[in-house]
């Protein structure tokens, strides 16, 4: 090969390689600028008609009188109940199939099984909810419902991440806790599951984000746009934010648009307090649990 | 994880297990005819009667705040579901009752009221710089609308209007006011050209004709009257006539074919419980006022009077 050839091809690689760079950092800025578009047109909207009567009024067709107060407590009733379903069904279907299932077929299927599953729309789950829960239970459009429907959309992502987290234990610990005499139980217990708190925990924080979010399987087992009450109990109708921002920004009032981008606020900061939860979680157990 | 945080863990499991069972008794709020204390009423429906519906729900509250009512809008259909299957007091309803459903009514032996609540008028709307089209005729809308439609260019409805493309907005199939539409000017409901910018979200509809010159649309009256300044509206000839929806003219039933009357469906064994039949009576009293206050045309004297009969009725059987 000639100089100036070798050359040529030199140059054309670099070009390539700096191109390559600046799209990337092209897209990473592109994602940034879309959040941050839609974090300041929210804010500038909806930060004015933020304040503690919005957070206790009840839902209002006066824009000026209207607050989050049920569709609030309903969506806190929705992720905790979540949390207590979701919680041992996930992280036990997730410690059976890391700890006890022997490699076979039948393991290769639940795991494609539960990873297709991850990736099904919510709405989807809202239809199989509306017939399981609301019309074969009977259990009506009750928060229960509601609360059972959002774990079957968010029971993948746990089992998945809580897999995660357990492969990421070295066995070294198993064998040494074998090793001492322990039974499976006793190592699970107080060795494997201890060490996987952090991502399991990570991973439970970021599934009930998720949950916390949801409008449609909401909107198909039948939550209501106007509750005029805190929810009392599991059985109890009930409304959520997700649903009164869907209800307000369809309004034809503008006040209403701009009082559906206060709620949003508000959304976003439980948001944010639950991954901040998760974050500090992550860093409280990671400090304990050393090899 | 300590031992006692794993028993609270199990507890709360099983409690909630125990919950679920017992909700079978509690969770048909609806039909259940006990007057207990904690009877709420449930009312669902159109999203079109929505409005109206909550605000009786929330003046009925300033009155009798110890009443519960709930309103969700799972659309006409989607309601009628539920009061047959006897889960919810009250339906909302932008088209009377269909026969498959007053049949599904009869065998479930849901004996029901249908009250008139209040008349909507359909807008067809253009953008405020068109100065070519002031009304067009049913055919016209027919010819633009029906599926596999030819019409591309306004001048393709008339050749003095501008060979511009006109771009329609309307709503999207799942909602009320396409399933009206298409069956007042098409003829048929759910027939419609697809090569429509469609949206459920009517605002959208708003932006969208707007900010495009050579833009039509159509949805409801309400939306048309909160942008008035942004829109302009088309009247329309139903053989009589360009005409113009008014509280006048939509009430009258001149804005033909384009205005529709809202109900309201009251289970007769739901009336029978005294929070329920306070509802209905304070929501006759109450639906002219609030109809206007939300953007819709109110009632006549005479439905009001037919109204007044059938509650009446209905109570004394």
């Amino acid at each position: 090969m000639t100089g100036p050839g070798l050359l040529n091809r030199q140059r054309r690689r670099r070009i390539i390689a700096s191109m390559f760079a600046f799209s990337c950092a092209a897209a990473a800025t592109l994602c940034v600028v879309v959040l941050f578009l839609l974090v300041g047109k929210i804010f500038s909207e909806g930060a004015a008609w933020l304040n503690w009567d919005f957070l206790w009024n009840l839902p209002s067709r006066h824009p000026e009188k209207a607050g989050i107060k049920t569709a609030l407590a309903g969506s806190l009733w929705l992720t905790g109940l979540t949390a207590v379903i979701s919680l041992p069904v996930g992280i036990g279907a997730a410690v059976y199939l890391e700890e006890y299932a022997a490699v076979s077929r039948w393991k290769k299927l639940f795991q494609i099984n539960i990873a297709n599953l991850a990736g099904v729309p919510s709405i989807v789950y809202g239809i199989l909810g509306l017939a399981v829960f609301v019309q074969l239970f009977t259990l009506g459009s009750s928060l229960i419902s509601g609360a059972l429907t959002l774990s079957l959309v968010i029971l993948p992502i746990i089992i998945l991440a809580t897999q995660e987290a357990l492969r990421g234990v070295p066995d070294s610990i198993r064998h040494a806790s074998y090793a001492l005499g322990a039974t499976r139980w006793q190592t699970v217990r107080h060795q494997v599951l201890p060490a996987a708190m952090p991502g399991i925990m990570t991973g439970v924080i970021l599934a009930l984000s998720r949950a916390i979010g949801e409008a449609a399987p909401l909107v198909a087992v039948g939550a209501m746009a106007y509750v005029p009450f805190v929810p009392s109990g599991p059985t109890d109708q009930f409304s959520a934010l997700p649903i009164q921002i869907f209800n307000w920004a369809a309004r034809p009032k503008a006040e209403f648009h701009q009082i559906a981008g206060a709620a949003i606020i508000v959304l976003l900061f439980v948001l944010i307090c639950m991954n901040v939860t998760a974050v500090a979680v992550r860093h409280f157990y990671g400090k304990r649990v050393r090899w | 994880m300590n031992q006692t945080r794993q028993f609270t863990l199990t507890a709360t499991t099983i409690a909630l297990f125990f919950l679920t069972g017992c909700g079978e008794d509690n969770a048909g709020t609806g039909a259940s005819e006990s007057a207990d204390t904690n009877r709420i009423i449930a009312i669902d429906g159109s999203s079109t009667v929505y409005p109206i519906t909550e605000a009786v729900a929330e003046e009925f509250r300033a009155v009798k705040p110890d009443i519960r009512v709930t309103v969700g809008y799972a659309g006409t259909g989607g309601g009628m579901k539920k009061f047959i299957a006897g889960s919810i007091d009250i339906c909302g309803a932008s088209r009377a009752i269909k026969d498959s459903e007053k049949k599904s009514c009869e065998e479930a032996g849901a004996d029901y009221v249908e009250l008139e609540v209040a008349f909507d008028g359909l807008a067809v709307v253009a953008h405020p710089e068109n100065n070519w089209c002031d009304h067009l005729t049913v055919a016209q809308l027919k010819e633009m609308w029906r599926p596999e439609s030819a019409v591309q260019k306004w001048s393709d409805l008339n050749p003095e209007w501008p060979a511009e493309k006109i771009r329609l907005y309307g709503p999207g199939t799942d909602s009320g006011t396409f399933d009206y539409f298409t069956k007042a000017i098409v003829g048929e409901e759910g027939a419609s050209r697809a090569d429509y910018a469609a949206s459920e979200d009517d605002n959208v509809l708003v932006t969208g004709v707007q900010e495009d010159k050579h833009a039509l649309g159509y949805f409801g009256y309400a939306y048309y009257a909160e942008n008035a300044d942004k829109l302009k509206l088309l009247a329309v000839d139903g053989g009589d006539g360009p005409v113009q929806p008014t509280e006048k003219t939509v009430r009258a039933g001149t804005y033909a074919p384009l205005s529709r009357p809202l109900y309201v469906y009251v289970r007769k064994s739901s009336l029978s419980n005294d929070k329920v039949a306070q509802f209905t009576r304070f929501y006759l009293d109450n639906a002219a006022n609030l109809a206007r206050e939300v953007g819709y045309v109110p009632i006549s004297d005479e439905a009001a009077a037919i109204n007044e009969e059938r509650l009446s009725g209905a109570k004394s059987e």
